[in-house]
């Protein structure tokens, strides 16, 4: 699944990666703590976890919208964080993100099509009105939206269309990285495979690079090469989507992948489910040792004292866990 | 590969089924959606007769100062045996006490009143919004500076400054709206800062922050434009409270020299003979009360004409 070359330089590399928001005067909210992962050219990584794992912060932490706290994210070995000037908005433009929410992410007071064309005006990539109209629409009929929509304004479309302006907004200034930040979860379920085709339609044709953010599991699994598993801050587990579904190692994924119901009856019947017990500990005071301790089955005593480190267990294939050898 | 091309396939039907579904779905609402904001404030016009009522008086009011030349007096040709002559045919509200046509002197005094009303009303938004947008913007102690400021500005009597300086500079249109407009940006600030604040947190300034965009860019073209209906109730309010504020400074001797009119003027020079002819106090009154009345109504009217959300 994931043929690399040594050499090859990956689009976005994350490490150590972390970001704490101060709550009140002495606590902090870890919200991701110590992150790293990788994504090559042309692959999906896709990141999954409970809500408030620190899955969207992650995102817009990798993107420059959120300051970090320690760690660093190199986007094709330059650090993102450190960018100033010309050089950010170069980062900007070829670093794109479709948010979660297509409500709140258009502006109610734009048409759409001063929606799209806005990346084009910002980076100066059109030289007059009619050549920005043409390639506004060509983006439009590549999302499945038509031409004329160009003219409306975003409380006309229905949750699936304003996302697909999302989208369109951010393919205008072609892009080479995507976060597709949850694009999924707001929209229902026939809607949601037409969004993840088309996304994997214009990866096709792009050659773009996404990291994708779902809770999702079945939906990751169709768009992603590799998965990463987030729980509370950090990634208990990351391999290629193949593998992850297979041969799950962390007892956290396990469990994630229990939930998934089979669309067929018999198998469906046999389906064991791991139910978790209790709830995600706060991100202000996360147990000592595992952060999953408190929730896990296996949990002992070295669980709950010393922290697992990311090890490797297969080839391309990372967990945290004790357990796990 | 085959997968592929049936997912596609899959998605054509299902996007054909939508746009049909979205086609029949918007013939209904197209009555709605498809004429913007004149529409909307057609439908919020015919809602509101109070407001269609207030709009005429305005025009009304706006047209009349406008076309003042047009009348056969001069404004300020005296006659004194016509003195304080009832209304009637000849003079619509009758004469004032040194003979001059109460009517075209009213509407003079309308351009006087209604063109300081606007102008420092265009200065204490401008101000206002610019002040407020940075404040909010920035944040941290840039806009506690600013709003501290801001409470200092608005707890200056204001009136009373306006008379000093007034009596410091000649007093003519220029200095009256510069300084009714000085005195006024605080409320405008105060709204749009608090506006800018949560506007900036909302996810398509993200989005635009992400995109590249540039301070400047963000504010101008996001928040701005999410802040109009706003900015037009606190222009309204602004206007009608600039208008009232030049009529207490006319009132007082403030304002524009003789012998040039101003509703408030008229209304001092009426006091000595609110006894014996009540009509010449009871005409710059009424358009006083009406004008002010109708931009306050008018206001609260383009606020929900304004907000396309609003309308279903």
């Amino acid at each position: 699944m994931c043929r690399r070359e040594i050499n090859e330089e990956p689009v976005l590399k994350v490490s150590h990666l972390k970001k704490y928001f101060p709550m009140g005067k002495k606590q902090v909210l870890k919200a991701v703590d110590d992150v790293s992962f990788e994504i090559y050219r042309g692959k999906t990584l896709g990141l999954v976890g409970e809500s408030g794992c620190g899955k969207t912060t992650c995102g817009r932490t990798c993107t420059g919208l959120y300051s970090r706290t320690a760690g660093e994210v190199l986007f094709k070995g330059r650090d993102v964080h450190a960018m100033k000037g010309q050089e950010r908005k170069e980062f900007t433009k070829n670093v794109q993100t479709i948010f979660q929410d297509p409500y709140a992410s258009l502006d109610p007071r734009m048409k759409v099509g001063d929606i799209v064309a806005e990346g084009l005006r910002i980076h100066h990539m059109v030289s007059g009105k009619q050549e920005e109209r043409e390639i506004v629409q060509e983006l439009l009929n590549q999302v499945g939206l038509q031409a004329e929509h160009a003219s409306r304004y975003i409380h006309e479309f229905s949750g699936g269309q304003r996302q697909r302006v999302g989208i369109a907004r951010a393919l205008a200034i072609k892009p080479e990285f995507l976060v597709c930040d949850e694009p999924i979860s707001a929209l229902d379920v026939s809607i949601q495979a037409q969004i993840v085709n088309l996304l994997q339609k214009m990866q096709e044709k792009m050659g773009l690079t996404y990291l994708f953010v779902a809770h999702d599991l079945s939906m990751v699994r169709h768009i992603s090469d590799q998965v990463a598993v987030m729980y509370l801050g950090k990634i208990v587990e990351l391999t290629s989507s193949e593998e992850l579904y297979t041969h799950p190692a962390h007892p956290y994924t396990q469990a994630l992948l229990s939930a998934i119901p089979i669309p067929d009856p018999d198998v469906e019947e046999k389906r064991e489910r791991i139910v978790l017990q209790g709830d995600v500990p706060s991100p202000i005071a996360p147990p000592p040792g595992c952060r999953f301790c408190s929730r896990c089955r296996f949990a002992d005593e070295k669980c709950r004292t010393e922290e697992p480190q990311m090890k490797k267990i297969g080839e391309g294939h990372y967990a945290a866990c004790h357990r796990v050898v | 590969m085959s997968l592929d091309t049936k997912n596609l396939l899959l998605e054509e039907t299902e996007k054909e089924d939508a746009f049909e579904a979205a086609g029949r779905e918007e013939k209904a609402q197209e009555t709605f959606y498809e004429r913007g904001i004149w529409y909307n404030l057609l439908i919020s016009l015919k809602e509101n007769r109070l407001a269609v009522v207030c709009l005429v008086i305005l025009c009304i009011v706006v047209a009349a100062s406008l076309m003042a030349p047009l009348s056969p007096h001069d404004p300020d040709a005296m006659n004194l045996r016509n003195k304080l002559e009832a209304p009637g045919k000849e003079h619509f509200f009758g004469t004032d006490d040194l003979g001059r046509d109460y009517f075209t002197r009213a509407l003079y005094g309308g351009r006087v009143s209604l063109a300081v009303g606007t102008f420092s009303m265009l200065i204490s938004l401008v101000v206002g919004t610019l002040f407020g947008t940075v404040s909010g913007y920035i944040g941290g102690t840039v806009d506690n500076l600013m709003m501290r400021a801001v409470d200092i500005f608005m707890s200056v009597p204001s009136f009373l400054l306006i008379i000093i300086i007034n009596s410091f500079l000649s007093p003519s249109m220029l200095t009256m709206v510069v300084i009714i407009g000085i005195f006024s940006w605080m409320g405008v600030a105060r709204i749009v800062r608090a506006e800018t604040m949560s506007l900036k947190e909302r996810e398509f300034v993200l989005a635009a922050k992400n995109m590249g965009a540039g301070n400047f860019e963000i504010i101008f073209r996001h928040i701005i434009p999410n802040m109009v209906p706003s900015i037009i109730v606190a222009a309204s309010i602004s206007i009608a409270r600039a208008i009232l504020t030049e009529s207490s400074l006319s009132f007082l001797g403030f304002g524009v020299k003789l012998p040039m009119s101003s509703w408030g003027s008229m209304l001092q020079n009426a006091q000595s003979h609110i006894m014996d002819v009540p009509t010449l106090a009871l005409f710059p009154g009424a358009f006083i009360l009406l004008t002010v009345l109708s931009f306050n109504v008018l206001g609260d009217v383009l606020r929900n004409a304004l907000e396309p959300k609003m309308v279903k």
